[in-house]
């Protein structure tokens, strides 16, 4: 089609200067946000304050999607489940006996750290989590993986915190407003974790690669001694993450680690939990740069 | 006695005596499914690649291409700057593609100045993929190779997408004009 002609200014003085300040506010408007990107590029928490309240804004209508979704997701399940019940039914039946007897192992073990902890004089450091939050959102068209949660600030979420799900590790908390909360994902670029391998202790570190799965990539280098099927979970390094949560199950080894698949999808739950920052004071003298004091890291 | 023709008293946009459109919608209907289309991908949850077509960039491009003179040229600052809260991307990522895209789409028709929808959809193909590859670039995040094959299916179901876009706007289009506000 044709542009309309209204975009013909002709002799009229007042079309040609009014399509001219259009042209000339357009341009500006590009510039002024060029400037705006460069500002967020280079300190990524600018405008927290605003992504906040817009969040804010969208978290209502966004928890009943959030519920809707995790009610179609079960009912999917529950058709699912009809189709294989029979010899499924048999299955369980045998792994649930199976794991009723290791869970009396597990009791037992149980009983016998907790005896070993008080002989030692450590205190029990499973805290409890912070909040329990829906996962209300995520940012679905652009190349970078977050997601948020539907607790904040007045809920005691702070930034820096890990989220978990049943399954296993989600991410960690990037910004918070008071009723919402933006997770950076395990499955994002920029995301680092601290993993061992859960048999042994192989340290890794556990990066995003952008596509979905991650990147296993092995401190120590050396014969690599991943096989497929590893499973990794949180070292505890750096002191933000708590130790054995689970991360992600190795599923093709390269030559300095492996390709892995995360465990806990956040698609597929529908509550987080977040919980507090393992070790706070580990966090602080980490970031705190080698030359300084470590009393004077504070700033952060 | 002459009686006018059926036809002429009222057409798709209602009657056509008494009444005209109505200026909150001749605006608010463009802006407005623009600004909504832009949330819409917030609500969905994906944790492993980008698979939502940005649905309020598709919306900005199918209501230039479809009703050229509706959006104002620097329409890409306000709709830009909505569109950053909800997207993941830095903040003025969308700003500065929004308006270039409209400033391409302006120089596009002084070049080309008749065209059909075919080539409105190689055009706007065309720029919705410049539009994804500067969003990973600017996102922050170093572009890897796994990281623009995850790209892939985004960018083939925003390509897809783009006509049936067109044709929702094009039904938006005449919700903007019916003629609701009674004269005299």
């Amino acid at each position: 089609m044709a542009p309309p002609s209204s975009r013909r200014s002709g002799h009229s003085r007042r079309a040609q200067f009014g399509q001219f300040t259009g042209y000339v506010i357009a341009a500006i408007g590009a510039l002024v946000g060029a400037v705006l990107l460069l500002v967020s590029l280079f300190s990524p928490n600018a405008f927290s304050g605003l992504r906040g309240s817009a969040a804010e804004i969208v978290a209502p209508p966004a928890q009943a999607t959030a519920v809707a979704r995790d009610e179609s997701q079960g009912l999917i399940e529950a058709i699912r489940g009809y189709l294989a019940a029979g010899s499924q039914n048999a299955t369980l039946r045998r792994e649930v006996e199976l794991a009723r007897i290791r869970l009396a192992e597990a009791t037992a073990l149980d009983e016998e750290n907790g005896r070993l902890r008080a002989l030692l004089d450590i205190s029990e450091r499973d805290a409890p989590p912070v909040v329990v939050a829906r996962l209300i959102g995520s940012s679905a068209s652009s190349t970078r993986r977050f997601a948020y949660i539907g607790a904040g600030s007045s809920d005691g979420v702070e930034a820096g915190m890990p989220v978990r799900a049943p399954r296993g590790f989600v991410g960690r908390v990037l910004e918070v407003s008071p009723n919402t909360a933006r997770v950076l994902l395990l499955t994002d670029s920029e995301s680092v974790v601290p993993v061992r391998r859960a048999k042994d202790s192989i340290a890794a570190f556990a990066e995003g690669r952008g596509d979905g799965l991650i990147n296993i990539r092995l401190i120590n280098l050396g014969i690599n001694p991943l096989k497929r099927g590893d499973i990794f979970v949180t070292s505890g390094a750096g002191g933000f993450f708590r130790p054995n949560v689970a991360v992600a199950i190795a599923d093709k080894i390269t030559d300095d680690g492996a390709i892995a698949r995360i465990i806990s999808d956040p698609a597929a739950t529908d509550f987080v939990s977040v919980e507090n920052i393992w070790e706070a004071e580990t966090v602080q003298s980490a970031q705190a740069p080698a030359e300084d004091d470590i009393g004077a890291g504070e700033d952060r | 006695m002459e009686r006018f023709a059926a036809t002429a008293r009222k057409d798709r946009y209602g009657r056509r005596i008494n009444r005209d459109h109505s200026p909150v919608l001749l605006r608010i209907v463009p802006w407005g499914s623009i600004l909504i289309a832009s949330v819409l991908p917030f609500f969905i949850m994906t944790a492993s690649i980008p698979l939502v077509p940005p649905l309020g960039f598709l919306f900005l491009l199918a209501w230039r291409f479809v009703r050229p003179g509706v959006l104002p040229i620097w329409a890409g600052f306000p709709l830009g700057a909505w569109a950053d809260l909800f997207s993941g991307q830095p903040f003025g990522c969308y700003i500065v593609l929004f308006s270039l895209a409209l400033i391409a789409v302006e120089a596009i028709d002084l070049r080309f100045p008749w065209r059909d929808f075919a080539q409105d959809w190689a055009m706007a193909s065309v720029i919705i993929l410049i539009f994804l590859a500067l969003g990973a670039l600017l996102s922050g995040a170093s572009v890897s190779l796994p990281m623009v094959f995850g790209m892939i299916p985004q960018a083939a179901l925003s390509i897809l997408a783009f006509p049936v876009i067109a044709r929702m706007v094009a039904g938006l289009d005449r919700l903007r004009l019916l003629r609701v506000r009674v004269i005299g």
